[in-house]
């Protein structure tokens, strides 16, 4: 990121809905500025109104109130026609990928080149060049229910690119996906970014999303941006309440209690020092564990020492931590208060 | 009686009249009823162009209209049926009524054909920058087409159900036939064959649009 030139602005945003039991807030004072050439990570829980969020970007849904700057130009100022030609410099994706059905792959890319009156057979040679961007020139007179979810993606990604977007916006675009296909998705996204300068605007309810891609990140909460900035940054030191939450997950958020609860002192008599004990338990039994006393030392490649830990308060959690503890063969003894 | 060769010329001609009303009725029936469809899922509150008022007018008009007696309208538009074909008497004067009792119904018929088509098809389309009548011509039509199909089969086999009741009013084709012989005369057999008829030609429009809406779906492969 050079010069930072934004290339959408979101000014005092704000959506309402009127539903039968009376307006709801979906977005309230949203300010967001993205940058030409970045990555743009939008997260949040379902419901925090990231949705209606993206959708405002391109105007799908129109905000009650504040302004969207789309090249420093307002689209809310805009005339509706006007508005739709700006459409044409955004692409977007889905999570349903939302192909036409009774169009083949190539019809699919070429949708967009006919919206904009382009001729056919400029469409379909532009459309042969995007199927193999996205590796999928055979499959261009198959239909969308013969394609697999990533390859429906990456069909709607290229439609998406047909009309030289500036900007691509992706709603939950690897939500519908498994994890490897949701992987090499993002793989294009970034490529698309690098190599064709596109800003890319990801929403997502997944931190590893945001965390492979992305540049910068904007954490919705309630209709409220609870913070935003580089990921480097909200991941090592995450300001808002939500922000922990997403980035430590649920342990970082409703803590698990420990209070007075059973203590047991583990003794490390000549098992390999390389044999990460402790770590090994936590992640088998999933039960976070306090240490209160550890002295070990290495002799030789052999450990040896004592660990006091704590064990969470839940008795299930206790149980599976001292069963763990049996089956692996590790010497350990319950303890008291006075013999710490 | 005895099917003479006198019988079998009226039963052909029946069979004709009645495949020229139902297939003309249809065609006009369409004709009005598509756009109206259109203009139903169009202009409904959360359609591509709302303007629910008028939406609702029509939707009521379309109700009132569909609720009307075929039996009833047949009569209560004579004088229509009059100004536009010159006579109330024989098969091309039962299309008027045909048209203006089936074209509602159509109507519905294709609402809820557009209805099934994907939102978020629409959604993407919005988003490429399509206007309200590329979304019409490139995404509801093409999108919806097996399902207009499917409609397309139920609305001609209705008309031509429809058709038959015209019979009464000296409308001609195989209802005609059916209520002149059976009804009139009591000649059972008659009334019998003509029936026979009308469920064969049933069945062939009704299967024949099940199996084109079938062909044309590229969803199901």
């Amino acid at each position: 990121m050079q010069t930072a030139e934004p290339i959408i602005q979101l000014v005092g945003l704000g959506k309402e809905f009127m539903t039968s039991n009376g307006p709801i807030t979906a977005l309230d004072d949203i300010n967001l500025s993205i940058e030409k050439g970045e990555i743009f990570g939008i997260i949040g829980l379902s419901g925090a109104g990231k949705s209606t969020l993206v959708r405002c970007i391109n105007y799908l849904e129109v905000p009650t109130s504040g302004k969207v700057l789309f090249e420093n130009q307002s689209l809310t100022d805009m005339t509706s026609r006007r508005r739709r030609l700006a459409r044409r410099s955004m692409g977007m994706i889905f999570q349903q990928f939302n192909l036409l059905a009774q169009r083949n792959v190539i019809q699919n890319v070429c949708f967009p080149l006919e919206i904009a009156n382009i001729s056919k057979d400029k469409a379909i040679k532009r459309a042969m060049e995007l199927l193999e961007l996205v590796g999928l020139e055979d499959r261009a007179k198959a239909y969308p229910s013969q394609l697999s979810g990533g390859q429906k993606q990456r069909v709607a990604i290229a439609r998406a690119l047909a009309n030289n977007p500036k900007i691509l916006l992706c709603d939950e675009a690897t939500s519908a996906l498994d994890p490897n296909t949701t992987k090499s998705i993002l793989e294009l996204l970034k490529e698309i970014n690098k190599n064709m300068g596109v800003t890319v605007v990801v929403i997502t309810h997944e931190m590893s999303v945001i965390e492979s891609i992305c540049d910068r990140v904007a954490i919705i909460d309630q209709s409220h941006i609870a913070e935003a900035g580089k990921v480097a940054d909200i991941f090592s030191e995450p300001k808002s309440r939500i922000g922990r939450q997403l980035i430590l997950g649920e342990a970082g958020e409703q803590a698990i209690r420990f209070g007075g609860s059973k203590r047991v002192r583990i003794s490390f008599d000549g098992r390999s020092s390389s044999e990460p004990v402790l770590s090994n338990l936590i992640l088998a039994c999933k039960v976070p564990v306090n240490i209160m006393h550890a002295e070990t030392r290495d002799i030789n490649g052999t450990a040896l020492g004592q660990m006091v830990i704590q064990l969470p308060e839940e008795e299930m959690d206790q149980n599976r931590v001292l069963n763990y503890l049996k089956t692996a063969k590790i010497t350990y003894e319950e303890v008291k208060d006075y013999d710490l | 009686m005895t099917f003479d060769a006198a019988t079998i010329a009226m039963l052909k001609a029946g069979i004709w009249e009645s495949l020229y009303m139902t297939f003309a009725s249809s065609f006009f029936a369409y004709l009005i009823g598509i756009p109206l469809g259109i203009l139903l899922i169009v202009m409904d509150k959360d359609g591509i162009y709302p303007v629910p008022w008028f939406q609702r007018i029509l939707g009521l008009i379309i109700n009132l209209l569909r609720s009307v007696p075929f039996i009833i309208l047949l009569i209560m538009v004579l004088p229509i049926t009059r100004a536009i074909v010159g006579t109330t008497l024989g098969a091309t004067a039962v299309i008027p009524p045909l048209v203006i009792a089936s074209a509602p119904y159509v109507a519905r018929v294709v609402e809820s054909s557009f209805k099934e088509v994907d939102a978020g098809v629409i959604e993407a389309a919005k988003s490429m920058g399509a206007s309200t009548l590329q979304i019409i011509w490139k995404v509801l039509l093409p999108e919806a087409k097996p399902s207009l199909l499917v409609g397309g089969a139920l609305s001609v086999t209705t008309i031509l159900a429809y058709s038959a009741m015209a019979g009464f009013v000296g409308g001609g084709g195989l209802g005609d036939i059916a209520i002149k012989y059976g009804y009139y005369r009591y000649q059972m057999n008659m009334m019998f064959v003509t029936v026979a008829i009308l469920v064969i030609i049933f069945q062939i429009i009704q299967e024949s649009g099940m199996k084109l809406s079938k062909i044309s779906d590229k969803r199901i492969r």
